[in-house]
């Protein structure tokens, strides 16, 4: 008992303020009383020392622990009543610890992956979960429901991300991959920089099959095409990877020409533009003609049908109706010598018709 | 005893805390993450959770490892798919044409020990295969037309390239997955530009021959037309010839000079007629 309490008293020391300085007496709690000396290298005067505790050579801690155990009900942890408070607060601790980290609540839209000790126990559904407490499990909540999205090249006119197609022509390309987490274990586990890879892999993927297509394909009606297979040969590419990624889908924000060639392409939908024109021109020229013919071929039809019945008068008729249309908007002579070439004054007779007018 | 120490919660708090540090230097959890090279004094003793392929997580090594305190030391290796990237390099393709290549390969460190003895870190593997991927990958490109590169055959080459890379990464215990070439772009200036002159020309091509085609096409439809006016006319007028002459001649007299249907102003006409014109027969007393 003493030679325990003397190691105690021993170690107390180790907490008690030195006194006397860093480099002052050690013995101070041992042989009690002097304490600083002549060797203190800042020469501070023994006096400064603290006052003693209830006993000469007794600090401060040690006054304090004494206290404590006075206090805890002399010095013994008594059995049944009277427990200590800090055994309560173990206790608390103990029992929130247990509750904290072995009841797991998982949302709707999350798993819980297990690990025993690093090692991997098992995936936990949505709902209350129940494991063992800390340093023996612990478990990593993965979203699993949630579509991450990483954007490759930008649709901004000052960034390109010139891709080459399969007829060595150059495309600038904006896409995106969608994609969640499918194993969370794999997810977990598997792949050191999962994110990174994803959008490498995209990368080669759009690139590997950009460079099987021709560049009318890569920039018109190929692109829904080009998406499902960037995603088939991701997906392909992830799975052999093992890494637990499941590629919801690709999307080409932009496939343009490069800025630089951009123009001869406007050329391009502007000469067909043009053509297209030129077809129409030639179309509405088609109807009207094709019109015209009809409309005339119909009246005749029916001017015919009316002349069958009477041909005779039916020509007479029209040759006068006609012909007083015609004389009687014009100016007649008529010239009653046979036989004779008269001269005849034309304008002579304009003259005399305007003046026949304005009369 | 208990009791005594007990008595004493400093000497209590020092156990405790000795007591800690001998389990925790003893004992250490091995994630699934990590596989664990023991050495002792320097000399690597054995491997706990070692990649096996095919191996399901669970099953693994991971879990609670013992060693001797102090003694031992683990060494920790990563057992995920580690990635080097290499810097983009300026490959020539037989035909003599520039290519800016970026590359990556995606390796496992699947023997720990060689590792640990050949290369340390993942650090220095990396290191290691970075200058590789990139000779490996000139060399492949280099015994190529640059056409290759965007056919399939590119398969078959960057398998070329994988067999290249894992002679080498084997000496440091890796395993290579995967080489894929990530970006394979034309160089900035003459090359890129001289692309994009063969581009310019090659729309001008087509937006003249769109033109042409256009312009072809515009004038077969016009003379289907014309050749469809012309039979409705023929089928209508064919029936009577004669009186077709008669009917146009009275339409034809009327649209010259009376009006020509489309109101613009006419020369004025004067007609001289002799009295035995047809029409005059009965104004002369029919003679």
């Amino acid at each position: 008992m003493n030679r325990f309490f003397g190691w105690g008293a021993r170690l107390g020391a180790v907490f008690n303020e030195n006194k006397g300085g860093p480099w002052g007496s050690g013995g101070g709690s041992g042989s009690g009383g002097d304490g600083g000396g002549p060797r203190n290298p800042w020469g501070q005067p023994p006096r400064k020392r603290r006052p003693a505790g209830t006993s000469g050579n007794v600090t401060s801690l040690d006054d304090f622990l004494k206290k404590s155990r006075e206090r805890f009900g002399g010095g013994r942890f008594p059995t049944g009543d009277g427990k200590p408070y800090w055994l309560y607060g173990l206790g608390i601790f103990l029992i929130l610890w247990l509750l904290f980290t072995s009841i797991h609540r998982i949302g709707p839209e999350e798993r819980g992956v297990i690990t025993r000790f690093g090692n991997y126990a098992g995936t936990m559904g949505p709902g209350i979960g129940l494991t063992f407490p800390a340093p023996i499990d612990s478990v990593q909540k993965v979203d699993v429901e949630e579509i991450r999205t990483i954007d490759i090249g930008s649709t901004d006119a000052s960034s390109e991300n010139l891709i080459l197609t399969g007829d060595q022509n150059i495309i600038d390309l904006a896409y995106s991959v969608r994609w969640n987490i499918k194993e969370p274990q794999l997810y977990l586990f598997q792949i050191a920089n999962p994110e990174e890879t994803i959008r490498e892999v995209a990368e080669s993927a759009m690139r590997a099959v950009v460079a099987g297509v021709s560049l009318d394909d890569a920039i018109g009606s190929g692109r829904s095409d080009i998406e499902q297979r960037v995603a088939q040969v991701m997906q392909q590419l992830l799975d052999d990877y093992r890494a637990g990624i499941d590629v919801q889908g690709v999307a080409i924000k932009q496939s343009d020409p490069p800025a630089a060639v951009n123009d001869a392409f406007k050329e391009v939908s502007a000469a067909q533009q043009q053509a297209q024109s030129y077809l129409n021109d030639a179309r509405s020229y088609a109807l009207q003609l094709t019109a015209k013919a009809q409309g005339e071929a119909a009246a005749f039809d029916k001017v015919y049908e009316e002349y069958r019945l009477a041909p005779e008068v039916t020509q007479r008729r029209m040759y006068y109706e006609t012909m007083e249309k015609v004389l009687s908007r014009v100016d007649k002579t008529i010239i009653e010598a046979p036989g004779v070439t008269p001269y005849l004054p034309l304008p002579e007779i304009q003259r005399r018709t305007q003046q026949g007018t304005s009369q | 005893m208990i009791q005594r120490l007990g008595r004493n919660p400093i000497a209590l708090a020092f156990i405790a805390i000795a007591l800690l540090i001998v389990v925790g230097s003893t004992f250490a959890i091995v994630p699934e993450t990590k596989q664990a090279v023991v050495v002792r004094f320097g000399e690597p003793q054995r491997i706990i959770n070692r990649f096996k392929p095919e191996q399901e997580f669970g099953q693994t090594g991971a879990g609670l490892a013992a060693r001797i305190p102090f003694v031992e030391q683990i060494v920790w290796i990563d057992k995920r798919i580690l990635s080097v990237e290499m810097d983009q390099q300026q490959v020539l393709s037989t035909d003599q044409l520039r290519l800016q290549v970026d590359a990556f390969a995606r390796y496992r460190i699947v023997d720990p020990l060689r590792m640990y003895i050949a290369a340390g870190t993942e650090q220095r593997v990396s290191d290691a295969l970075r200058p590789i991927l990139g000779s490996a990958l000139r060399n492949e490109l280099g015994k190529r037309p640059f056409a290759a590169l965007l056919s399939p055959e590119r398969g078959q080459m960057m398998d070329n390239i994988q067999q290249a890379l894992n002679r080498v990464a084997r000496q440091y215990g890796a395993e290579i997955v995967d080489v894929r070439i990530k970006r394979a772009d034309l160089p900035d200036g003459t090359p890129l530009e001289s692309a994009y002159e063969r581009m310019r020309t090659a729309r001008q091509q087509e937006a003249r021959s769109i033109l042409a085609q256009g312009l072809k096409q515009a004038q077969i439809i016009r003379a289907e037309a014309d050749a469809e006016a012309a039979s409705t006319y023929a089928e209508a007028f064919g029936k009577d010839p004669e009186f077709y002459d008669f009917y146009r001649a009275m339409q034809s007299y009327e649209t010259t000079f009376v009006n020509n249907g489309s109101g613009e102003a006419m020369g004025r006409s004067s007609i001289i007629l002799s009295p035995s014109n047809e029409y005059l027969q009965e104004f002369t007393g029919g003679e």
